[in-house]
């Protein structure tokens, strides 16, 4: 509280306090849940942390760097097939996941110098490019034989009990990770920084901030969840397949759900991963006409409500339930008297 | 090998035909449209519809569908486009890339998962061939396709030289609001320009159905290939976007003889070297497409 002025700076809302708990708390929960829940829920949700894991990258690239990018199935589909490969070679196949992220990134660096030049649309399509030539090369590969592709066979030698819960516990640490990362990154000075970009790219580097090396840092974060999401995709698949892992399909279902959820906003892309995982469980059957309906909710929200449900509801609310910025309490000000 | 690079050549004249609507549309309005290559593909499905259910050449079916590809292209700039370019860079990358999704699965569901193709529609022309000196045959398909995409690329530049609504056209892209307060409907004048666009991609897709097979899904493919030349190109210019589809497919049908994925692969490779060798050149943040002049 400043006595003078009469306006005070917050970070902490009540709210907020009651989310953190709340966050922790249904994390100690899940952290047990394999005592207490049956296989097919335990692979449901590994695959719900997975889609999470999805959206919040996504969304740190587009909502918070402004790139969208149309080919991130090439992060995806390379996290995986890093996996098979280094399995392959005889890798414990649960570090191999984790190794698997961390090439990503390092190929993400080089990756991001030309692309990161390259503005909107052109950025977009450029990472698609990208994503069709890795899954060409990937072809190439005897291992993969081709469309065929090839199994993660090093994990049947686990007790399928043991390897689902390891699975489940490796896509929650991945998933608590990559959220705990991208909250404290953006309630950092860097975050200040890539929430300026967000708002105003010119007038943030105006003010001295770092743009292409912010942008750099999220294209690699981005890269290195996506590639560990692509990885514990595989573990719950077991078979890689090229078209599958490298589907622009994936980018469609990251693009649905920070749409839906919010883009730009922390809450909004998880939001909209537990709804995409809700609408895929009840609808997913149907298919097409199913994809039919992704598309154009995406296209719907892209016109009408470009800020999502979520950016909807703090709008009209003014509800932040994760502290990631600041705000100005106006309330008990002698200067609105 | 001549023979090779012919072919090659020829090829590039499809690329720039469907490279000629996207750079177009760029260039007018500041929006790469992710559903250009499922618009063609939809044109194709239109002109195999019009073909086997009412017999109709695809030749003939172009005098329905280029009209119908251009009400469409005015209706998506009216609907779509004009509403995404106001909320912000990032929605028309968005909202085309929706719509590409939609259409692609509406063929899937109307069409189902087998490759076609126009090929029965047309006859002798499919499998035709002019002899040239040197015992190299050239089809008469790809020579006629190579010929469409130097009159629409040329057509697109006089357009926009010398008629009234080219010039309000250019004035649009450079400026809407100013072009308002000389009298121009800066609304009407994209529409028309999404029209134009839309038409060459019905053309684009004939040319794709008549010339090889396509399926429900062979939009992205499609829109890549039209990036890729464009880029290549510089698009700066008619011959640009012609060299652009020219190397694309010399790349092409090069790398298609060292390893049945060498097609594809030398294709977005030469993308991408050219790509680099641009920003390399260039320094700063590098706009791939020009705006014509």
């Amino acid at each position: 509280m400043n006595a003078q002025t009469g306006f005070r700076i917050q970070r902490w809302t009540s709210a907020s306090r009651a989310t953190v708990a709340v966050v922790l708390l249904l994390l100690v929960v899940a952290v047990l849940a394999p005592l207490g829940l049956g296989a097919g829920a335990m692979d449901r949700l590994t695959i719900l942390f997975v889609y999470v894991i999805l959206a919040a990258m996504w969304n740190a690239l587009a909502g918070y760097a402004g790139l969208v990018s149309v080919g991130q199935q090439l992060f995806f589909g390379l996290g995986a097939y890093c996996t098979v490969k280094l399995a392959d070679w005889g890798v414990n196949p649960f570090a191999a996941m984790l190794l698997s992220g961390v090439i990503v990134a390092a190929i993400a660096l080089p990756l991001s110098l030309p692309m990161l030049r390259l503005r909107g649309g052109e950025f977009a399509i450029g990472m698609w490019v990208a994503a069709e030539l890795a899954h060409l090369l990937v072809n190439l590969d005897p291992l993969v034989r081709g469309e065929t592709g090839t199994s993660l066979l090093a994990l049947n030698a686990f007790d399928p009990a043991l390897r689902r819960n390891v699975i489940y516990w490796l896509a929650l640490a991945a998933m608590t990770g990559s959220l705990g990362g991208l909250f404290l990154l953006l309630r950092s000075r860097m975050g200040a920084a890539i929430q300026a970009i967000r708002d105003n790219e010119e007038a943030a580097a105006s003010v001295g901030v770092d743009v292409p090396s912010t942008k750099r840092l999220i294209f690699v974060l981005a890269a290195f969840g996506v590639g560990l999401a692509g990885a514990l995709w595989l573990a719950t698949a077991l078979t890689f397949q090229p078209r599958a892992f490298f589907s622009v399909q994936w980018t469609a279902y990251m693009i649905f759900m920070v749409l839906v959820g919010g883009i730009g906003t922390f809450e909004g892309a998880i939001f909209g991963a537990v709804l995409f995982f809700l609408i895929e469980t009840w609808f997913g059957a149907t298919g097409v006409w199913y994809l039919v309906g992704l598309g154009g909710t995406a296209l719907i929200f892209a016109l009408l409500l470009p800020r999502g449900i979520w950016g909807a509801i703090e709008r009209r609310t003014g509800l932040r339930l994760l502290p990631v910025g600041y705000r100005l309490d106006l309330k008990s000000s002698e200067l609105l008297k | 090998m001549i023979n090779t690079l012919v072919q090659g050549v020829l090829l590039g004249g499809y690329y720039a035909l469907i490279a000629a609507g996207l750079s177009f549309m760029f260039s007018v309005m500041r929006i790469i449209n992710l559903a250009h290559g499922s618009l063609a593909v939809l044109a194709a499905y239109a002109l195999l519809v019009l073909a086997q259910n009412f017999g109709i050449s695809p030749f003939l079916g172009l005098l329905v569908v280029l009209p119908a590809m251009a009400a469409l292209g005015f209706l998506l700039q009216r609907f779509v486009l004009d509403r995404a370019l106001r909320a912000g860079p990032l929605v028309p990358i968005l909202a085309t890339f929706g719509l590409s999704i939609v259409i692609d699965n509406l063929l899937f569901e109307a069409f189902g998962a087998n490759t076609r193709s126009l090929a029965n529609a047309i006859g002798t022309l499919s499998y035709s061939s002019i002899a040239l000196p040197g015992n190299i045959y050239v089809g008469v398909l790809a020579v006629g396709t190579f010929a469409v995409a130097v009159l629409v690329l040329g057509g697109l530049q006089l357009f926009l030289s010398f008629t009234a609504y080219g010039r309000a056209i250019r004035a649009t892209s450079e400026d809407p609001d100013t072009a308002g307060l000389v009298g121009i409907d800066a609304r009407l004048a994209t529409a028309i320009a999404s029209a134009i666009a839309l038409a060459t991609v019905g053309l684009a897709g004939a040319a794709l159905g008549m010339r090889a097979t396509f399926d429900a899904y062979a939009g992205g493919s499609q829109l890549l290939f039209a990036f890729e030349a464009a880029v290549i190109g510089g698009a700066g210019s008619v011959w640009g976007t012609l060299l652009g589809g020219i190397v694309l497919a010399l790349a092409q049908t090069l790398g298609a003889k060292v390893s049945p994925l060498g097609f594809l692969i030398a294709g977005h490779g030469v993308f991408l070297v050219v790509l680099f060798v641009r920003i390399w050149l260039a320094g700063g943040v590098t706009p791939l497409l020009r705006r014509r002049t």
